[in-house]
């Protein structure tokens, strides 16, 4: 069967809420029905048929084509199915998602899998801050399932990440893994000023040398079995970022202004 | 009884009873081959029969880098015990003991099952706070901090409750050393068998029993019927050409595997032949009333 298809017509006017476009929650539904789900963040209302041409298909594979950075939430609790954005995401695309796979083919703003609990998201552009990150308010920030990135991260990446793992092919801004409770970031490239501050417990692996907080330990060049298993499962979705863990990398403890049981490994230090 | 020959080995028209276990399967890696395969020895050592060890344990198969979840050398490990709780205890014990302990070491759950035994999750503690709990892909594993590095172990291992254990052959020969040889062709044969162990010294026992005995206090003693040297003073189940008895003791994941693995060491024995191996074959039990799985040699034969 061919996927629901939703084509954006035009830039549209105002920021939309895509949240209430689910494959589980536009099952069932017809054209007609799904046409008149609001998706205004203004006063004036604002329905589905106004801004999208709808071609009716499976809503366990759900299409947005025509994709714009104005369109939020993508995928916001998403608990299975597969979505495909053809284009770019606004904020908070895949938050709090739970399940399914959310492909965005262009680039994502900021808090792209924000409190994500499970499935996938792949982004083949560049995502904006605080990837996998809580809003105000909120104690943890992700807490299971994968985010790849192929392009470029902002700053912030996995802020106060609490499970799950991040992949960012590209480069990391400042303070990748700030506040991270536990799980796992992988960053391909480089990271900006201060990566892991204030981390208490998880690993984050770095392709190429960073600006480590002077509070992070150097305990030496380890050959660990763990990031043996890390690449296998890394090699899954970037072969290109399994490569840093395949190398002799160095141990750093940290951070030690707080809890001191997480990880930095750097390669290229001697 | 109806006599069975093959290829000049006659099978007694017997069977073997066998009794439901709860069993569970481990990877042990490490370093080298070599190496994994000492955790892997070490942690099945007097692991050969429930009665006085807790388990019965051995390795089912050598496991090539290629195949196993790290990539490095790996050995597969059977675990078989009377109760979940048995068990559970006798892995932690082991695991603990003498793979945490060996060289290099990781250790993987080799068996998947709704239930679960607790591995990692038991012998975490040992990191005093520095254990390192890491998830990824579906699964749990503890990294715990050891003098060469890290000990790397799943959270948890399969459990299985269809287990068999007490499969079993027991080889005639004419002499000691045609009877060996038969026996030790066998247990070639099933360790190539997947998910069956035999779990005696070189997957042999020469002490077969019987279950009780004339002092109140021994639960199992020697099996008199099959003692080639007390031929006459029993009522022997020997024959005069009999003159020493091995006997084979098979432990499986499943019926299946414990019915192939005495089909293959059947066939090892029937072909090796009555003048370089065995005489006769026959298998023990109980009459049938206590074991819910029985294996007639007849229906075994190749």
């Amino acid at each position: 069967m061919k996927p629901l298809v939703l084509t954006l017509k035009e830039r549209p006017p105002e920021r939309l809420d895509l949240s209430p476009l689910l494959p589980h929650l536009l099952a069932e539904k017809s054209a007609a029905e799904i046409a008149r789900i609001g998706v205004q963040t203004t006063r004036r209302p604002l329905v589905v048929g106004d801004v999208f041409r709808v071609r009716m298909g499976d809503a366990q594979r759900l299409h947005i084509e025509n994709a714009c950075d104005r369109l939020d939430s993508i995928g916001h609790g998403m608990t299975d199915g597969e979505m495909v954005v053809d284009g770019d995401a606004g904020s908070q695309a895949g938050r709090l998602m739970t399940g399914g796979r959310l492909t965005i083919k262009g680039s994502a703003g900021p808090w792209a899998a924000s409190a994500m609990r499970g499935g996938e998201i792949e982004i083949r552009g560049s995502v904006g801050d605080g990837l996998g990150g809580p809003l105000p308010g909120e104690m943890a920030g992700m807490r299971g399932g994968v985010v790849i990135v192929r392009g470029d991260a902002g700053d912030r990446t996995g802020d106060r990440l609490r499970r799950g793992t991040i992949v960012v092919e590209g480069r990391a801004g400042a303070w990748a893994g700030s506040r991270m409770i536990a799980g796992t970031i992988v960053i391909g490239g480089s990271a900006g000023p201060l990566p892991g501050y204030l981390m208490r417990r998880g690993t984050i692996a770095l392709g190429s040398v960073a600006t480590l907080s002077p509070t992070f330990i150097d305990c030496g060049k380890q050959d660990l079995v763990a990031l043996r298993l890390l690449a296998t499962f890394v090699g899954r979705y970037s072969t290109r970022t399994a490569k840093v863990l395949q190398r002799s990398l160095r141990r750093f403890a940290g951070d030690m202004a707080v809890l001191g049981k997480g990880e930095i490994f750097l390669a290229g230090r001697t | 009884m109806r006599k069975l020959i093959a290829n000049g080995v006659r099978i007694d028209d017997t069977f073997a009873e066998a009794f439901g276990m709860r069993a569970t399967a481990l990877i042990v890696t490490a370093g080298s081959a070599g190496w994994a395969r000492q955790a892997a020895a070490t942690m099945t050592g007097f692991a050969t029969s429930v009665i006085g060890c807790g388990c019965e344990a051995g390795i089912d198969r050598d496991i090539s880098e290629k195949q196993t979840p790290d990539g490095r050398p790996g050995v597969r490990v059977l675990l078989f015990a009377v109760s979940t709780g048995e068990l559970q205890k006798q892995l932690a014990a082991r695991v603990g003991q003498c793979v945490l302990t060996s060289p290099g070491s990781a250790c993987y759950a080799g068996l998947d099952g709704e239930e679960h035994l607790k591995l990692g999750n038991a012998l975490r503690y040992f990191g005093d706070g520095w254990q390192i709990s890491k998830r990824f892909g579906g699964k749990h594993y503890w990294r715990i901090p050891v003098l060469d590095g890290e000990f790397l172990c799943e959270a948890t291992t399969g459990l299985t409750k269809q287990a068999v254990g007490g499969g079993n052959l027991l080889i005639m020969g004419e002499s000691a050393r045609t009877t060996l040889a038969a026996a030790e062709a066998a247990v070639k044969a099933i360790a190539r068998v997947p998910d069956a162990i035999t779990p005696f010294p070189g997957g042999i026992a020469r002490s077969g029993s019987k279950v009780g005995s004339k002092y109140k206090n021994v639960k199992a003693s020697t099996n008199d019927a099959y003692c080639p040297t007390l031929k006459g003073a029993v009522n022997s189940a020997l024959d005069a050409n009999v003159g020493s008895v091995l006997e084979i003791v098979i432990d499986g994941l499943t019926p299946q595997a414990v019915a192939d693995a005495m089909a293959a060491g059947l066939a090892a024995i029937v072909k090796l032949g009555p003048r370089r191996g065995a005489v006769r074959v026959g298998a023990g039990n109980y009459g049938g009333k206590l074991g819910p799985h029985h294996f007639h040699l007849k229906d075994l034969l190749p």
